[in-house]
């Protein structure tokens, strides 16, 4: 287990380490306003040579932790002196792919992990005023968007968007604008992937919140009723300070899960307006030249993002363990 | 539960949260019957530039096959895009996956639970972390010792990645599950007689079936919906479903066979349907567990 779990970290942050010289670059670099673009030659006599002497590519340090694709330290440095506003760095600094990632993960987190607790704690009161026949059968077809696997619940609502597809024709033709489409505007490519997020995950809260309404104490709601509460005080008093330890577990969960967003993007066909950390990662390892260095700055820097994440959690673990032994 | 509470809810309020619920279990079901229903026409009914209403009617799917459904779509994902080596390979990698991790884990969750030494703790942590962490920055670690080592593109490889990256989760899980079979049970079997391993084998094995097949359903829900992984080592010929529906996007949706990733959309979603119908008890109880617990 070691060795295929601490092994690749290492493997990881060696190549972060190294800059690719497996394949030998000519590169033409033409810039426009919007940012560069390069194009790369490679010469297959000298690339075959190098790859059979050393296959990690050259020793670089950090140097490719700064440079244009991740940290772009330099980049980041001119946007804050030579933009005027803030909405100026912002869009300079929105041009730089990592950073890019970055703020789509973290809009993305932040806004599913609010949106599918609230919508998973009312389907749970929902579905804990239904009949007991009826509940099994709610819980079963509440399962499916969770379980399935991301990548194919993605395509399924991705046909079903697509212009010509029910809800995609259907959106034309309620905003009668017959080119309207999902997948062409960023905004709209944002919040449809948001949408499918909220879809995937509300039922995983909708499950720890109904089984935690299974062990409401009844005797609190009773006397909370007799000293006149009303429903929405009931809810509010009683049943949420209730379940708040599993509002934070699954806020918690959710923050990981919804940190990683991966398949929809792909699913979604969504790279063009959305990338996410990982699905940078795979970009670049599915390439044409799989960019092995690259990916694995990011994911240095990735596992650094998630450990900053983590650590208030570790050290909420870690104290509480304390007090427990 | 019986509740005591007999609460006397207002008409609207009852109006109100049926159709709440009636609207989440529409847009929870609602795609998959329509992929399902969508999955027996053509692509022009499917996907009508003209109206909506061809998907349910099959107009054109009439015309084209002279009946309102067709299986065309999954005869030309089976038979043409050859669909049936990814189940097999998913199959495989499934089984694998799911008997390893659980030898492994109710193993060394059982040796574990029964030490006293605070393993516990780290164990959590690194399930922790491994949960957060996209499986797909340890990708990159691996493709290039498995490239140098010619161990890249085979079923074996994936199973062994997979399983590693899911041990934490697995061990904790059981480990959890272990700690509530009380150690007076092995206890008493050692008094009696027995050795360490016929204590685990006679006393502790029966009880733990609840807990084993719990686990053993999120580690095959985590080897059957991975992409990252399976998208990455696995070569052309030995992909697994997921991946083999996502390489049909790259490749068909110029040839206009976007019927072929439908249908098998529909075939990878039916094992999964099934799982849910019959193990939906121990899905909930697995992901109340990790909550109660964590």
């Amino acid at each position: 287990m070691m060795l295929f779990i601490f092994l690749p970290i290492v493997s990881v942050v060696t190549q972060s380490l190294h800059i690719d010289h497996e394949q030998v670059f000519v590169e033409v670099e033409n810039c426009d306003f919007f940012g560069c673009k390069k194009a790369t030659m490679v010469d297959p006599a000298a690339t075959a040579e190098l790859r059979a002497a050393e296959p990690l590519g050259r020793f670089v340090g950090l140097s490719n932790y700064f440079n244009r694709s991740h940290l772009a330290t330099n980049e980041v440095a001119s946007a804050w002196r030579d933009s005027a506003s803030f909405g100026e760095f912002y869009d300079q600094v929105y041009n730089l792919p990592l950073y890019r990632a970055l703020i789509f993960t973290l809009v993305y987190t932040f806004t599913v992990t609010p949106l599918m607790i609230i919508f998973g704690f009312l389907i749970a009161i929902g579905v804990n005023s239904l009949h007991q026949r009826l509940k099994g059968l709610v819980i079963f077809f509440s399962l499916l968007p969770m379980i399935v696997t991301p990548l194919i619940g993605s395509l399924i609502l991705f046909w079903m968007i697509d212009s010509r597809g029910i809800i995609g024709s259907s959106l034309q033709s309620i905003f009668s604008d017959p080119n309207l489409s999902l997948k062409a505007s960023t905004p709209l490519t944002w919040i449809t992937l948001m949408v499918y997020g909220v879809w995937h995950s509300a039922p995983f809260s909708f499950v720890i919140f109904y089984a935690g309404l299974q062990t409401l104490p009844q005797d609190t709601l009773e006397s909370a009723m007799i000293d006149g509460a009303s429903r929405w005080e009931r809810i509010r008093y009683v049943i949420i300070p209730h379940i708040m330890p599993l509002v934070t577990f699954v806020a918690l969960i959710q923050l990981m899960d919804n940190f990683r967003v991966f398949e929809p993007i792909v699913g979604f066909n969504a790279a063009a307006h959305a990338t996410s950390l990982s699905s940078i990662i795979y970009g670049d390892l599915g390439g044409e030249s799989r960019l092995l260095s690259s990916a694995s700055t990011t994911s240095v820097l990735t596992i650094l993002g998630v450990i900053i994440l983590l650590s208030p959690v570790l050290y909420r673990t870690w104290s509480g363990w304390d007090k427990k032994a | 539960m019986s509740s005591t509470v007999v609460e006397n809810k207002s008409f609207s309020l009852r109006f109100i949260s049926s159709i709440f619920i009636v609207f989440w279990l529409l847009i929870a079901v609602f795609p998959f019957f329509w992929t399902f229903w969508g999955s027996f026409k053509v692509e022009l009914d499917f996907f009508s530039k003209e109206s909506w209403t061809n998907a349910i009617t099959g107009i054109r799917t009439l015309g084209q096959h002279g009946e309102y459904f067709t299986g065309a779509g999954y005869e030309g994902a089976w038979v043409q895009e050859e669909f049936w080596k990814a189940v097999i390979n998913t199959a495989l990698v499934c089984l694998f996956v799911v008997c390893v991790s659980l030898t492994i884990g109710t193993l060394g969750a059982y040796a574990l639970s029964r030490s006293g030494f605070r393993y516990a703790f780290w164990l959590l942590i690194l399930a922790l972390v491994f949960r957060a962490m996209p499986p797909i920055t340890l990708v990159a670690g691996y493709l290039l010792p498995f490239f140098e080592w010619g161990l890249w593109g085979k079923l074996s490889t994936t199973v062994v990645v997979l399983v590693a990256i899911n041990q934490p989760f697995t061990l904790w899980m059981l480990h959890s599950f272990f700690q509530k079979i009380p150690k007076e049970l092995d206890e008493s079997a050692k008094v009696d007689g027995c050795t360490s391993f016929q204590a685990f084998r006679y006393v502790i094995l029966p009880v733990m079936w609840p807990g084993v097949i719990t686990t053993g359903l999120f580690s095959f829900l985590l080897a059957y919906n991975d992409f990252a992984v399976t998208a990455m080592l696995l070569s052309k010929e030995n992909q697994t479903m997921v991946p083999k529906i996502a390489g049909f996007l790259g490749t068909t949706q110029t040839e206009g066979n976007v019927m072929f990733a439908v249908a098998s959309v529909v075939m990878a979603t039916v094992p999964l349907f099934i799982l849910v119908m019959f193990f939906q008890r121990q899905i909930v109880s697995g992901l109340t567990a990790g909550a109660v617990k964590g």
